[in-house]
């Protein structure tokens, strides 16, 4: 019967119900949705947006097997196409709170929602680049973020701002991450690979583009990253200089200047570039931010919410009944981020059965 | 017989071991700012000094963490204290007060010496 949880059924020793809302409805929390459906959980699933998907809609094709995103998106909408989820789009959260051992869940247009259980999937905010501004970005028109490459990737043409096919392309790695200047001194941890996916799907729209990453280390921690980045040198040919980029003007002919040390030859360099791509990194979502800050849910030096523990409570906070899922905690790629969605669901089954009073 | 052409060529490890840190642990202490820079060469890509001389504040800070300080003793002086590294250091390394720090104690050693 919808309402209850029935899995898993060696946990269950009393009755209980199972309503659980769900705030953000990107790949973590529609994953999060899906599961908890299917274990017989009654779930409501808020998203801000008009459409679920989150941020896996803006981006073209995934590493580490450029797979087309909208493989992923529909996975996850079949997913949460389920009698027990009710999806609530146009509906963004403001507040949570403890109430006779419930959760209500107010939203910012007066409505609320009761629940046995809340998972939190408010994920990321990409940094704003125009923030770094000696970076260029807003101020030189062929100054464009890797969000911005994305959908070119999906137009399926790549240009500059004068119609122009760019022919030397520079990618900037770390632009808000790791730079105690943008208030971010956490590594992003997905731009490097990013930069590289991308440093190659350029290639595979101008065969003739000469791709330069500037980076301050190659970070390639996740499963086949580092195979990406030797095919990327191997069969693409693409570039890569050590060095934090440290301004970007335009010259006369509208093409970009970078300056960056060369650090490996040890001497200044200086670049003339037909486009630039700033790889944004991920920093906690406002709408998240603003739930923190109202609900008292405590966050960390990285401004992400601060689990309860980090090696056995990744999915749990500092309000009883509340869960996280994704990217709210801490950057993930989409792997991690359905891994992370499954584990919560796991801790709030648990819950819901054992642990609510 | 004497112009072989051979000669015994010193070895071009940085000796660690023997060299002198003193100069370093003294901008450590003062600045400790200076144990976090991670070498991404931003203050020298933006160096008004490292554009026409070959000074590179990234390269002279690992020289003097490694004690290689007679490398840095002049060239630490051509530094015209603008300030623009410490603008743009990712790492909020204070690289100014470094090249002030690192000055003042090659002045101190000279002063010291024996």
């Amino acid at each position: 019967m919808a309402g209850r949880c029935l899995f898993p059924k060696t946990l269950s020793t009393h009755d209980m119900e199972g309503k659980v809302v769900i705030i953000g409805g990107g790949a973590a929390g529609m994953e999060a949705a899906g599961q908890l459906a299917r274990a017989g959980c009654n779930v409501t699933l808020l998203e801000k947006q008009s459409l679920t998907g989150g941020h896996v809609r803006n981006w073209y094709h995934l590493f580490p097997d450029k797979r087309d995103s909208m493989e992923v998106i529909e996975y996850l909408e079949k997913h949460i196409a389920h009698k027990n989820i009710s999806v609530l789009t146009g509906t963004s959260v403001e507040d949570i709170r403890r109430k006779h051992g419930s959760i209500v869940v107010k939203a910012s247009d007066g409505r609320e929602f009761d629940a046995d259980a809340v998972v939190l999937s408010t994920g990321f905010d990409l940094f704003k680049s125009e923030r770094k501004e000696e970076y260029g970005y807003g101020i030189y028109d062929n100054v464009i973020t890797s969000a911005d490459l994305e959908l070119m990737f999906r137009k399926g043409e790549i240009k500059r701002h004068d119609g122009a096919v760019p022919q030397k392309i520079g990618i900037v790695h770390c632009v808000g991450s790791r730079d105690e200047k943008a208030g971010n001194l956490y590594c992003s941890k997905l731009c490097c690979v990013a930069a590289v996916k991308q440093a190659m799907e350029i290639k595979g729209y101008i065969e003739s583009a000469r791709v330069f990453c500037f980076y301050m280390d190659m970070r390639m921690g996740g499963a086949h990253y580092e195979e990406l980045y030797r095919e990327s040198q191997e069969k693409f040919g693409i570039n890569y200089i050590r060095g934090k980029v440290s301004e970007v003007s335009e010259n006369i002919n509208s093409k970009l200047v970078v300056k960056v040390e060369d650090t490996l030859a040890g001497r200044p360099l200086k670049m003339e570039l037909d486009m630039l791509v700033l790889m944004a990194g991920m920093e906690m979502s406002e709408g998240g931010r603003i739930i923190a800050e109202n609900a008292d849910l405590k966050t960390g030096e990285n401004r992400f919410f601060a689990p309860a523990d980090h090696h056995f409570g990744s999915n749990k906070g500092n309000m009883k009944g509340v869960f996280y899922a994704g990217t709210c905690t801490a950057p993930m790629n989409i792997t991690e981020t359905i891994s992370h969605a499954r584990a919560a669901v796991a801790d709030v089954i648990y819950y819901l059965k054992e642990g609510k009073s | 017989m004497e112009k072989f052409g051979f000669s015994i060529l010193k070895e071009r490890h940085i000796d660690y071991d023997a060299n002198d840190k003193s100069i370093a642990e003294y901008i450590s202490e003062r600045e400790p700012s200076f144990r976090i820079c991670i070498e991404c060469g931003c203050c020298t890509a933006t160096c008004t000094t490292g554009n026409f001389t070959s000074f590179s504040l990234r390269e002279l800070q690992i020289l003097i963490k490694r004690g290689e300080n007679d490398k840095v003793r002049d060239n630490i002086k051509k530094c015209m204290l603008c300030g623009k590294c410490t603008l743009v250091c990712p790492r909020g390394v204070n690289t100014r007060n470094v090249v002030t720090l690192a000055r003042e104690a090659f002045e101190n050693e000279i002063e010291n010496a024996v």
